[in-house]
């Protein structure tokens, strides 16, 4: 190998910093292996830390009737049965375990009466089911994996951006990355490699998403041959904050409505009433951020575009003990005291369900030594992710991932890394810099995230998306005649460029992914499909790279066993 | 439209200046806001650190108009607009590029200081209100902002012997975790120098989330530490029993 790149050897890589990334690193960590974590931005900011609402675990500590069946038939109706049963049944039967390891190692949850940890009600749980900390269990969680695992051993290379999977004939061989400080280049040899990216939703333009959530770990595994699953499936979380316009699609959490919040339109109607008059505003998030977008379609909505969501009729001390960022937050940013009046809030694009295809089990993707947990990876959550259910998930399958990631890596022989894939993957990155003219990467993303936000949006039809895949090709074609202004030394400009690639990437899955499921289900809605179709419930749509396509193909989802097929028939 | 001008530092080690950016505002805009608009328009390169644009990852730090402040909450109508807004960055530590720090050495510090954990054969059950006591210290973001105005670490470069009140509000979180087992009050003393801080309280000032860090978290530390190490009656029992402190 080329000894101008500073490399590092681990026996287990892992991509990303989250709840996920960091469960994995611990897991592979006490397996004796030697772990390494890449993350583009420092160590405890990745997305976990803006967790608000909790963690969905049927602990049985405030209802004492739920169990893990009832959790995995809430998770299943929730993802309109389009989830991996077998994913869906682990994360309900281990998601207590994880709760209760995280608190042996530090992590402090609010309390019942009797000292247990106390549980809330969410959005399509049956029961009060959310461990939680205030409105901050995502930093709770975040601080206390990560002081557990720099204290175990793990290494932490801190913003550092992998954009090349390498490979070794048709297995996992390491990664190619560049420090975003200086932006010099660095190769990882490993034998096992996890993606934990999170998200896509920086490719909307109205989004709960930072700088970092551009499908990175989506498009690398696509890119390196691995199947995508799913990929029409993007939440949007009915309550971001619609005004002022500079905080937009900052994320409200459910946990107000968890907490008795209502929601009203202008007319002062409770309008979930006509959505679903059960569950009113803990349905689903599918069903609010729909009903929210059709208030305001109709002309019911507020000055701003959203809807009322008002928690004001608790008492103050309840809510901002409850709730405190989410007071502060309004308070700060909107002038508005969340004790005394109603908050403006409509949908912000939140969570993709889909993400690569892994076995349930072990978390491993199509390709040997290629893992994938959390928001990255497909097929726990369905067509629709309820809330909470995140969180359990970045636990569960982060340590299954690690476990198994451990174990392949002790079995595989060390692979050798190809020169030539690291050279290629280094004249990309440093192409921009070479174009004397060329178009901002901003201008870029902007165009994108208008394109995504307007035909790819919550309400889809057939010909919208076929602009929008004929606006991502162009936008593609731009993105090859892309310029970057200034040095390597820390440049957002020139991240972005490398992050624009993955985004167009993710989006294209998406809109082909969506165009192609003819139904409603879920997230997916589409106008000219608005029904169900029960053929269309039976099957995945996976998609993959050949040549320089994309190709899309359908998978039939897997087949139930009989006794879970009982749970699913049980009502409650 | 309605514009302000902002003076942003650029530089890196090898020197810098400020420079100004007309920035067209938007209700409701904070400076990160305008920062990002002048990456989209005017200098793609600027460099700035940030994630949730929301107050809860503690990224975005800088010294807005002198006054260290979280950048996504800091906003634009809050500020006098007649005059230049400067943003500089953190100055208690090394800088990288513009508005990004070298922050690498509160992880450092942060390693000395061991974690949880539980008293042998503790029960895991806990009293809200025991929980309540120890939440404050533990809504920390690590914006590193009460790091950067503390004059030990920001005037008198103690980052060796020092650890800063961020971390004094780390291990307050931890002493004072209900069921923790472990004493971390001769790490206070010795490695974390916690005797350095002579209590000017301007960490708490600056702090976004409210923490009080010098009534609530350093002086009970500063008092464990006085009892266990400084107690005249048990300086004299040990010494009659020939003991040596722990």
């Amino acid at each position: 190998m080329n000894a101008k790149y500073e490399t590092h050897e681990h026996d287990v890589l892992i991509i990303g910093a989250g709840g996920a990334g960091l469960r994995a690193a611990i897991e592979a960590l006490a397996q004796g292996a030697r772990v390494g974590v890449v993350c583009k931005s420092l160590l405890g900011k990745a997305h976990t830390v803006m967790a608000e609402g909790g963690i969905a675990a049927a602990m049985c500590n405030v209802d004492e009737a739920d169990d893990w069946r009832t959790h995995f038939r809430d998770t299943m109706r929730g993802g309109k049965f389009l989830n991996n049963w077998r994913m869906a049944q682990l994360h309900a039967q281990e998601a207590p375990d994880r709760v209760r390891e995280l608190e042996q190692w530090g992590a402090l949850f609010d309390r019942t009466e009797s000292g247990d940890i106390l549980q809330r009600a969410f959005g399509g749980h049956t029961f009060k089911r959310l461990c939680h900390v205030g409105d901050r269990t995502g930093l709770e969680m975040i601080r206390t994996l990560q002081d557990r695992g720099v204290h175990q051993g793990i290494d932490v290379y801190m913003e550092c951006t992998v954009t090349r999977l390498l490979k070794d004939g048709d297995r996992i061989a390491g990664a190619f990355a560049y420090w975003r400080e200086q932006g010099r280049f660095v190769v990882f040899k490993a034998n096992s490699i996890i993606i934990a990216t999170g998200g896509i939703g920086k490719a909307w333009k109205i989004t709960s998403n930072s700088w970092e959530y551009t499908g990175d770990g989506m498009a690398l595994a696509y890119d390196a041959g691995a199947e995508l699953m799913d990929m029409e499936f993007v939440q949007f979380h009915p309550t971001g904050m619609v005004w002022p316009p500079g905080v937009q699609g900052i994320l409200v959490t459910e946990a107000v409505r968890g907490e008795g919040g209502t929601l009203k339109n202008k007319n002062g109607e409770r309008f979930m009433e006509r959505y679903d008059p059960k569950k009113m505003e803990l349905s689903t998030r599918d069903v609010v951020a729909r009903a929210i977008y059709t208030e305001v379609r109709e002309g019911r909505g507020t000055e701003h575009g959203g809807a009322f969501l008002d928690i004001s009729h608790k008492p103050a001390e309840y809510v901002k003990r409850k709730l405190p960022s989410m007071y502060h937050q309004f308070l700060e940013l909107a002038d508005v005291d969340i004790t005394k009046g109603p908050m403006e809030v409509g949908p912000t694009c939140h969570y993709v369900m889909g993400g690569i295809r892994v076995e349930a089990e072990t978390a491993q993707a199509s390709i040997p030594g290629l893992f994938a947990a959390g928001e990255a990876a497909a097929g726990l959550h369905g067509a629709n992710r309820l809330g909470g259910n995140s969180l359990s998930d970045l636990l569960v399958f982060g340590r299954r991932a690690g476990l198994a990631a451990a174990l392949h890596a002790k079995k595989a022989g060390t692979p050798a890394i190809d020169g030539a894939q690291i050279e290629q993957a280094e004249r990309e990155l440093l192409a921009p810099f070479d174009r004397a003219e060329g178009e901002s990467p901003y201008q870029i993303h902007h165009d994108l995230q208008n394109i995504m936000q307007n035909l790819v949006g919550i309400f889809r039809t057939e010909q919208d998306l076929r602009s929008a895949l004929t606006e991502i090709e162009k936008l593609k074609a731009r993105s090859a005649r892309m310029r970057v202004e200034g040095s390597r030394l820390f440049n957002p400009g020139w991240h972005l460029s490398r992050d624009i690639q993955c985004m167009l990437a993710v989006s294209e899955a998406c809109t082909h992914a969506a165009l192609a499921r003819r139904e409603s289900r879920g997230a997916h809605s589409r106008l000219d499909y608005p029904k169900l179709d029960d053929a269309w419930g039976r099957k995945n749509n996976v998609i993959r790279k050949k040549g320089d396509t994309m190709e899309l193909f359908e998978k039939p989802v897997p087949e139930m066993p009989d006794d879970l097929k009982q749970i699913l028939a049980e009502d409650k | 439209m309605a514009e302000a001008i902002l003076r942003v530092f650029r530089g890196s080690r090898e020197g810098g200046q400020p420079a100004d950016y007309r920035v067209p505002l938007v209700p409701g805009m904070v400076v990160l806001d305008a920062l990002h608009s002048i990456q989209a328009h005017q200098a793609p390169d600027l460099a700035v650190r940030w994630n949730c644009k929301a107050g809860k990852c503690g990224s975005c730090s800088a010294e807005v108009n002198g006054r260290p402040r979280l950048t996504c909450k800091t906003r634009m109508d809050s500020l006098p607009l007649d005059q230049p807004v400067t943003i500089f960055p953190m100055k208690a530590f090394p800088l990288i590029k513009d508005l990004v720090t070298d922050v690498s050495w509160n992880y450092k510090v942060n390693r000395k200081i061991p974690p949880f954990q539980p008293r042998p054969g503790v029960e895991w059950n806990m009293d809200q209100r025991d929980v309540d006591r120890v939440q404050e210290f533990r809504k920390c973001i690590e914006c590193f902002l009460c790091q950067n105005v503390c004059h030990v670490l920001r005037d008198h470069a103690k980052q060796e012997q020092f650890g800063g009140p961020r971390f004094f509000v780390r291990v307050a979180g931890l002493e004072m975790h209900p069921l923790d087992g472990v004493s971390r009050t001769r790490l206070l003393k010795d490695e974390l120098g916690i005797g350095l801080c002579n209590i000017t309280k301007c960490c708490t000032e600056v702090c976004p989330e409210d923490i009080h860090i010098t009534d609530n978290a350093i002086i009970p530390l500063k008092e464990r530490v006085v009892d266990e190490f400084y107690d005249p009656l048990l300086m004299l029992v040990r010494k009659i029993r020939g003991a040596t402190t722990p």
